[in-house]
């Protein structure tokens, strides 16, 4: 018997009891297309993170005073300066790797303009910041050396920022705004990042010179930096490098000794955003999980169709073996039938799946993303425990003595 | 003389049901040439049916030997024996055994699947098969459609669409009135008139009158194996009056 009668022989059988076929697979569909549906939001979550860890810069590294093992004690890495002014020129001038080199102040302020009053985040930076992090401009543009070593008190706002002290974004450019009571006048406004990979609001900002930052905000420091360094490189593969000559660099500059830890770290995005993702990760093998269980669970449903079929066909298997189907015969043509009824059950669920997927992203505006590997997956597996749960039906079928079955009522 | 198509000889069948041991055969030779119409008689009980199934390849005997067309299959496994019944045998039940739901055509080109025929070929003898039979006419009518005479009729076209040597029919008018048993008898004898060798069970003495030989069984041995004069089917039902039988 040839493998095309055999399945068409399968899918007559089906379409004779479609509501109970369509019964059977509920299970599958429902597994199928919850785990396709679940997997793309995960996936388009996953690329979402990915883009958010982009904007904020990739090749990216960043400094802090404070040593990571011993930070606990010490109440956070960060929280007494070790990191030297002198530290950002030789980073910049004694290493291979490292491309821009930004020092990164931070300290909470309050800011007025127009009247208006608001909570942010002051920083102090250099213009090369700007081009490490990835911040464009909506209208002016960033300070300058000159701006830094001069101690310009000129800012450049965030959009959140500007929102909260203009009516129109456009007015902000030449108005004076006061950070702790100093006036600053506004040379630019960045272009929106909206949530950054942290959580945080990225727009929530207003950056100024670092001279300027040290003198008129933070102060009494002295040689010491009062906040992080920012290191961009040109691919992934620099920054690893890069990573590992700065902390040679450092560890000489502050004179440590062999057996003393580093009183700094250098930690990279890509760490942070790796570390995310084994998140998604985590959830990609829940859904396995599910997926492996509604598969298992469906499969015994089409068992136990199947083991139904096969009691009420038992003249009609009799008769099949008296005109010379050979038990191998009945044997393919049963499993054919489960893997027919299970494949049709995987094909339903991605059909599924894709469609609460698309209406997840077009009405919640959820990322999805729908990967052709997990549709080849969900339909082989559906068609694999069309096989295995189909085997022994399918057996016990091949092996009915043709002159009982044939007198079977 | 010919040699013969069909050849048991001793054949012994015991079943065995809960220590008590059924003995349906005890000892049945018979040897059947090409050609011949046999019937086999006797009361219920007396293993005809066990025979025919022997006959049939589709069981195997307890001892004995049987010999289809010059080759012992009394000992083959079952993938071998139902090769045989594809290739050598045709069968006709009591309750013809139709798939339902399931066209004439397509019921009569099943055995031809199993026997890996090509599709165009096995359109072809199938619709040739049910000519012969006089259902030429009725190719997508579903076992529902048709009424017991004609069901019985593409069971007879299933039985001979792959050219087998011999048919074997286990009470094929059973269920049938008398002039469409006399009807079925008639094509019988036209199959018999080509050439097949065919077997029957029947317990109905005016049946039996349409083949020419009658073997009698009881209680598991041949009691009588008379041949004789068939009486032309095609004859009687001309003859055929209501209410005759
Ligand atoms: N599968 C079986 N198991 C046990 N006993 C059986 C079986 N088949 C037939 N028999 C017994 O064998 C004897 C002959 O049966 P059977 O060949 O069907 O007779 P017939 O067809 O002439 O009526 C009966 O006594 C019957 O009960
Ligand atoms: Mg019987």
């Amino acid at each position: 018997m040839n493998l095309f009668s055999t399945f068409r022989v399968a899918i007559l059988a089906l379409l004779l009891n479609k509501m109970r076929s369509f019964l059977t697979v509920l299970g599958i569909i429902i597994g199928v297309g919850s785990v396709i549906a679940m997997v793309a939001i995960g996936e388009g979550a996953k690329a979402e993170v990915q883009r958010a860890f982009d904007k904020m810069g990739t090749n990216l590294l960043v400094i802090r005073s404070g040593s990571a093992q011993t930070s606990g004690v010490r109440g956070g890495a960060g929280s007494q300066p070790t990191l030297l002014w002198t530290d950002v020129d030789a980073i910049r001038k004694e290493t291979l790797y490292v491309t821009k080199v930004s020092p990164s102040l931070r300290q909470n302020v309050q800011i007025l303009g127009e009247g208006k009053n608001w909570t942010t985040s002051a920083e102090g930076t250099t213009p090369e910041y700007f081009e490490i992090r990835n911040w464009t401009f909506q209208y002016g543009g960033p300070f300058n050396e000159q701006d830094v070593t001069t101690k310009a008190k000129v800012a450049v706002l965030g959009g959140t920022v500007v929102d909260n002290l203009f009516g129109n974004a456009a007015d902000a450019v030449g108005s004076t705004v006061r950070l702790n009571n100093v006036p600053f006048e506004v040379i630019g406004v960045l272009s929106r990042k909206g949530q950054a990979a942290t959580g945080q609001d990225a727009d929530d900002v207003v950056m100024v010179p670092a001279g300027t930052f040290a003198a008129k905000v933070q102060g009494g420091l002295r040689q010491y930096l009062g906040g992080s360094i920012y290191v961009g490189a040109a691919t992934p593969e620099d920054t690893r490098k890069a990573q590992a000559e700065i902390t040679t660099l450092l560890r000489a500059r502050h004179k440590l000794r062999d057996d003393e830890p580093d009183d700094f770290t250098v930690s990279s995005l890509a760490e942070a955003a790796s570390a995310r993702q084994e998140g998604t990760e985590t959830m990609t093998r829940l859904l396995a999980g599910i997926a492996l269980v509604s598969l298992l669970v469906g499969g015994i449903g089409i068992m136990n169709i199947m083991l139904v079929s096969v009691t009420e066909r038992t003249r009609e298997i009799g008769l099949r073996m008296a005109i010379g189907a050979r038990p191998g015969d009945i044997l393919i043509q049963f499993v054919i039938e489960a893997v027919v009824l299970a494949s049709v059950g995987g094909l339903l669920g991605v059909g599924l799946g894709f469609g609460v997927a698309t209406y997840l992203s077009s009405e919640f505006g959820w990322a999805t993303k729908i990967d052709p590997q997990i549709v080849a997956l969900a339909l082989g597996s559906s068609a694999l425990v069309g096989v295995g749960f189909g085997l022994y039906p399918a057996h016990k079928a091949s092996r009915l003595d043709p002159i009982q079955a044939l007198r079977y009522e | 003389m010919t040699e013969p198509i069909l050849e048991a000889t001793d054949l012994v069948k015991t079943y065995t049901m809960e220590d008590v041991e059924v003995r349906a055969l005890r000892g049945v030779s018979l040897a059947v040439r090409p050609g011949e119409f046999v019937s086999i008689m006797g009361t219920s009980g007396s293993g005809k049916s066990t025979m025919m199934n022997i006959l049939g390849c589709l069981d195997r005997p307890t001892s004995g030997s049987y010999k289809l067309a010059g080759k012992e299959v009394s000992k083959l496994g079952r993938g071998d024996l139902a090769t045989v019944r594809n290739k050598v045998l045709g069968f006709v039940f009591q309750s013809f055994n139709l798939l339902a739901r399931t066209s004439a055509q397509e019921n009569v080109e099943l055995p031809m699947v199993y026997a890996g025929v090509p599709a165009g070929e096995r359109h072809e003898r199938a619709i040739a098969s049910l000519e012969k039979v006089g259902l030429g006419k009725r190719l997508d009518h579903t076992p529902a459609q048709l009424s017991g005479g004609q069901q019985q009729r593409v069971a007879i076209a299933r039985a001979i669409v792959n050219r087998p040597k011999v048919i074997l029919a286990d009470e094929p008018t059973g269920n049938l009135d008398s002039r469409t048993s006399i009807e079925i008898m008639a094509l019988f004898q036209e199959l018999g008139r080509s050439g097949i060798t065919i077997v029957l069970v029947t317990h109905e003495p005016d049946i039996a009158e349409f083949t020419s030989r009658v073997v009698m069984m009881r209680d598991g041995k041949v009691l009588s194996d008379v041949t004789q004069n068939p009486t032309d089917a095609r004859a009687a039902l001309a003859n055929y009056k209501e209410g005759d039988a």
